[in-house]
């Protein structure tokens, strides 16, 4: 009974073949990560359908390669920054007092410096090594996560229902996890696709800068720093990924848009 | 006093502190962490006595607190150290380097601002139907794709091509006003792509917010023209959030900035900063970040003082 | 030429509705209606919510509210079909000849613009007279309605007026231009009682000294019969009964509006006082970070198996009273007693027992139930909380509840988006009801509903108790409900009990100032009702 949209359609698609890719490459990459197969910068040919990179290296494998050290990291650092932010973000909404206080103004605090600057000045004293940059950046993108909690969850703990269940004398878990979580939900759902892509987009510019991904890892935002020199002379190797960033993305920003606009029209709905 | 004049004060305090607070995390950032400084710098390699003169040379020996109170007096009085790699002064290399980002800035910020309004007002008008659609897709994309993808397009399609712009922005001490124009002019463009979606359709938004409001109806109720209504009673309600969505878009283009200034090579602080963090010139890094904190807090705070001075009920209290 | 100015025939209006998940549909939210307004008449439209009388109203402007469309029939104004005019038209027929008055005001005035250049904004974009003449108008028409400081009042902003006011200058803001029509849409709907009953007779004086045709829109029969000639009778969209105001009042034919007529006729005879199962004794409490005591020394007893109403206008004090007595609130000083014992002033340090005996039903049915659990979940969870039922037993206890409260086989596993906003109310009561408490705190039940709803509710309650044998501690700024429902009363003006009694002994004169007011101030389903108040209250000042 459920109809989905043909762009949301598109975008679920597209979203699980790029999932797809990064689960399987092992499988599915026909070289090696680091694997040296030919000359560099070879054009496009059926050995070599994205034809090969800087130091000839297959750039389809690469590709592939690429994508599923960006996309596990992506996850990661979105599953870090939505369980802290979210955790966080209730807990300051429905204890209120100092507790909202101290998270509230540490947050502010951290926003106040962008969030790239933030990790560039993390990262020139820390090993750039791929936990530590889920870490960086989980606990970074936090803040937006409980920024938007806390305001879901406070918007939700005045309602009646909440003080009636107070009234009751339910406990605190039972709000959270009865009264105030299921009607969050679904802002959140969204949400969380719209980080995904902040998180993709964060790595491949941390990796692009070269303080991301190191070699001789694959990452996409690594595989357009390797190229980017190819460019002048009119090899579009750096485009590739670049493009595979941005399809993501726009696959990821399509679902999400279909999750939220289904939500508000549930609160649309009857009633 | 004013009840403005008293919030004005109250935020510019509140601004103050937050930079003051911004240069503690910067400062815990880079110095309380687990990860010796010094080992960083030099590496596994090192031997235990470089390690030590070297933690001695960057005082590393004193206190935090300490070590925090003479950084931040001296960043107060316009010391911001020297570097480790080149010892410089880095106020004196910064100098220069600002100045060429907020050129760029300026420049992009000049194209971007107007565009957004207008491109905002135009799906404003007819929202709904196509002009609205196209403007809300293409923004939407620009939106999802990553700063130096677009830099890259723009030099395949524009530099390598087509040949209209440099692929790289290098610029010098009194170099010409239209040499330098064209020198930046691709980092100009990306930059006010960067910007531009975001920017676009927070003042859609905002607009269409003030144009549902009850008193657009009472307008629209009175017999005028639709022109009338926008320009004589929605513009002086969307003023305050339209600002701010601008401040709010120019304090992200501080950070467009960086990769942008890699991407093309140009001359400044974005450049400065990433060149650092890759040699682990912890100074350098700390001054960079300050400084980018101190312009993102100050378009903050500008955006904030705007909103106050244009709600009517803060200028004409009861 | 003939006298009539407005003339609408078998109207059909039609709008668009986006259910989730499912195509746009059209639905018609008006059909075949037709009515007809003389110069210097007076049509009264009403109707309960989303009887499409507002709609209807601004019908005359041709205008249809967020993608609302008029699909059908001809509105005459002046003799031609304004459904045929065109945009143009319609800009010299809007703000000239029929001018609107919305219900809020607050939000109808640009809060950027004084309210002087808003007011005759219209008048001068049709060039209608000069600056100053409008000017003048606008100030004489600021003197007729009786505004503070006519002369000087232009110069202010809209948030720098009382809400009574703002109705007042929006009045002045629609008549200035000297339209042949006004439009007023629940302009009094918003405001307390007490400041209604001015704003009624300026706008009833101003429409008769102006000789000005108008629609005036409300929910509320005994305020349309102090205002209008005529009546028209709306239910979903249709028509029910249309005559004069005489004869829709005092002799209706359609069930349904003698349904409307009679809606304050729920009837209780008034107990004499037994033992409190609840005294509240010498309350102040204030809010965190406030210096403004909200309660000032509040004493008041609740009878066991009886109703007190607590009466007073917004701002009185009389939902910060629940706050004390359920604990959300512990007072500055004083204290509640329950069943004789001294209960904690914070309702975290209550015991189980204690939250049981004492329940709560909200005004906003709506926002007080969970919209992602069932009937059966809302009503089960207290007899799952406080009685340890589970399964088939609980299941069984929350379909007697339901059958309590009239709703019978089939809620159980609804969502409450699924229900109408009585029966969400109803379900509310149930909840309550599932805690077998000694008394129930009712804040606005009603006021949310509409009148032949909230009747039904009132009746239901008052069935409730005498079987349970539950107190209810009602709080209201409806006097019809207290009459219907109270044994005794407190009536409540800025945060202090200022009378308290019986029923009987609270409504009966002699009054104190306040209550005489407010006693005086509530329309009353009759003809001349407002007249003869207003002249009292002159004879009374003049005495003085």
């Amino acid at each position: 009974m459920m109809r989905i949209p043909f762009a949301a359609m598109l975008g679920l698609f597209f979203t699980g073949v790029y999932f797809f890719m990064a689960i399987f490459a092992g499988w599915i990459a026909p070289y090696g990560m680091a694997e040296v197969v030919g000359d560099s910068w070879e054009p496009w040919s059926w050995a070599h359908p994205l034809g090969t990179d800087s130091i000839g290296r297959d750039l389809l494998s690469r590709m592939i390669w690429g994508g599923q050290t960006t996309i596990f990291v992506a996850t990661m650092g979105t599953i870090l920054s939505f369980t802290l932010g979210s955790v966080l973000g209730f807990i300051a909404a429905v204890r209120g007092g100092w507790i909202d206080q101290l998270l509230s103004r540490l947050v502010d605090l951290m926003m106040s410096i962008p969030s790239l600057i933030s990790a560039l000045v993390v990262l020139s004293v820390m090993p750039v090594t791929l936990p530590i940059l889920i870490i960086v950046m989980g606990v970074l993108d936090a803040t937006r996560v409980f920024r938007l909690s806390r305001a879901v969850a406070v918007d939700i703990t005045v309602m009646d229902y909440v003080e009636a269940a107070r009234l009751r004398g339910e406990k605190q878990l039972w709000i959270i996890f009865r009264e105030i979580l299921p009607n969050a939900l679904s802002p959140l759902i969204a949400e969380m696709g719209l980080r995904f892509i902040f998180m993709v987009l964060f790595i491949s510019t941390l990796s692009f800068l070269g303080l991301g991904v190191q070699p001789p890892m694959a990452d996409w935002g690594g595989i357009v720093k390797e190229n980017k020199d190819a460019i002048v002379y009119g090899v579009p190797a750096a485009l590739v990924p670049a493009f595979a960033i941005a399809s993501l993305a726009i696959s990821v920003n399509l679902v999400a848009d279909w999750v939220l606009n289904r939500t508000t029209s549930l609160k649309g709905g009857r009633g | 006093m004013h009840p403005v004049l008293k919030l004005l004060v109250q935020r510019i305090s509140l601004g103050l502190l937050l930079l003051f607070a911004a240069s503690i995390l910067i400062f815990v950032g880079t110095q309380i962490l687990p990860g010796d400084v010094a080992q960083n710098i030099l590496g596994q390699g090192a031997t235990p006595e470089t390690l030590a003169n070297l933690r001695a040379e960057l005082g590393l020996n004193d206190p935090p607190l300490t070590r925090y109170l003479n950084w931040l007096f001296a960043a107060m009085q316009g010391d911001l150290g020297t570097a480790l790699t080149n010892g410089q002064d880095i106020a004196t290399s910064m100098g220069k380097r600002l100045g060429n980002t907020l050129f760029l800035a300026v420049c992009a910020a000049i194209i971007a601002v107007p565009l957004a309004i207008v491109l905002g007002l135009i799906a404003v008008r007819y929202q709904g139907r196509w002009p609205d659609r196209v403007i809300s897709g293409v923004t939407l994309a620009t939106v999802s794709v990553p700063e130096f993808l677009l830099g890259y397009i723009a030099i395949f399609v524009l530099s390598v091509q087509f040949r209209v712009f440099p692929s790289l922005s290098t610029v010098y001490d009194g170099m010409p006003f239209l040499d330098r124009m064209n020198a930046i002019a691709l980092p100009a463009i990306v930059l006010v792509l960067v910007v531009l979606g975001h920017m676009m359709r927070m003042t859609r938004a905002a607009i269409l917010n003030v144009m549902q409001s009850a008193y657009v109806e009472t307008a629209e109720l009175k017999g005028l023209r639709k022109f009338t209504i926008i320009a004589r009673h929605a513009l002086p309600n969307a003023v305050a959030p339209v600002v701010n969505v601008v401040m709010l878009n120019l304090a992200y283009l501080v950070v467009g900035v960086v990769v942008v200034e890699v991407v093309f090579v140009y001359p400044g602080m974005g450049q400065y900063l990433v060149d650092h963090v890759s040699k682990r010139d912890v100074p350098v890094v700390q001054a960079c970040g300050l400084v980018f904190a101190a312009v993102y807090i100050g378009l903050n705070l500008v955006a904030d003082i705007v909103s106050i001075l244009s709600n009517p009920r803060l200028r004409h209290p009861k | 030429m003939s006298d009539v100015l407005l003339e609408v025939k078998d109207l059909k209006i039609e709008a668009t509705a986006y259910p989730p998940g499912e195509p746009p549909q059209d639905i018609t939210i008006v059909e075949g209606v037709s009515f007809a307004v003389d110069k210097g008449k007076v049509l009264g439209l009403i109707g309960e919510s989303g009887a499409g009388k507002s709609t209807i109203g601004l019908s005359a402007m041709a205008y249809g509210r967020g993608g609302v469309r008029i699909t059908g029939g001809e509105v005459m104004v002046n003799g031609r079909d304004i459904l045929q005019i065109g945009s143009a038209g319609l800009r010299g027929l809007r703000g000239k000849e029929v001018t609107y008055v919305a219900q809020s005001a607050a939000a109808a005035f640009n809060p950027a613009k004084k309210l002087m250049e808003q007011v005759i904004e219209a008048t001068l974009h049709h060039k209608l007279m000069t600056k100053e003449e409008a000017e003048a108008r606008a100030i004489s028409l600021f003197d007729q309605l009786g505004l503070p400081k006519p002369e000087t009042i232009g110069n202010r902003y809209p948030h720098q007026v009382s809400g009574g006011q703002l109705q007042r200058v929006m009045t002045a803001m629609a008549l200035c231009p000297k339209p042949d029509l006004v439009i007023f849409d629940e302009p009094t709907t918003a405001l307390d009682v007490t400041t209604q009953i001015d704003v009624l007779a300026a706008i009833k004086k101003a429409i008769r000294d102006t000789g000005v045709s108008a629609l005036y829109i409300t929910h509320d029969l005994a305020v349309v019969a102090q205002i209008a000639d005529d009546i028209m009778v709306l239910q979903s969209g249709q028509m029910v009964e249309y005559g004069t105001t005489d004869h829709i009042i005092n002799s209706p034919t359609e069930e349904y509006t003698q349904a409307l007529v009679s809606v304050r006729s729920v009837k209780h005879v008034e107990q004499t006082s037994g033992a409190p199962v609840l005294s509240v004794n010498g309350i102040t409490a204030r809010y965190k970070g406030t210096k403004f005591d909200v309660l000032k020394d509040v004493t008041v007893d609740l009878p066991e198996g009886q109703t007190l109403a607590i009466v007073g206008e917004s701002g009185s004090g009389k939902s910060t009273l629940a706050r004390v007595i359920t604990g959300l609130l512990p007072p500055s000083d004083g204290e509640i007693l329950f069943d004789g014992r001294t209960l904690a002033p914070d309702f975290e340090k209550r015991t189980r027992d204690d939250l049981r005996e004492i329940q709560m039903i909200y005004q906003m049915a709506d926002t007080a139930m969970n919209p992602r659990q069932t009937i059966g979940t809302i009503i089960g969870r207290p007899l799952e909380f406080y009685f340890g039922l589970r399964g088939a037993e609980k299941r069984k206890r929350v379909q007697e509840l339901l059958d309590d409260i009239e709703m019978g086989e089939g809620f159980i596993d609804r969502y409450p988006a699924e229900l109408s906003g009585g029966q969400k109310q109803r379900v509310c009561i149930a909840r309550a009801l599932a805690a077998k408490p000694r008394m129930i705190i009712c804040d606005e039940v009603t006021s949310a509903l509409d009148p032949l709803v909230a009747a039904g509710i009132l009746k239901l309650l008052l069935n409730l108790q005498k079987r349970e044998n539950v107190a209810y501690l009602f709080i209201t700024h409806d006097l019809a409900t207290v009459r219907a429902i109270a044994d005794s009363i407190a009536v409540m003006y800025q945060g202090r009990v200022v009378r308290y009694g019986n029923k009987t002994e609270v409504l009966s004169p002699p009054f104190d100032d306040y209550t005489d007011l407010l006693l005086s101030s509530v329309p009353e389903m009759e003809l001349g009702w407002l007249e003869r108040t207003i002249a009292n209250r002159k004879m009374e000042a003049a005495g003085n």
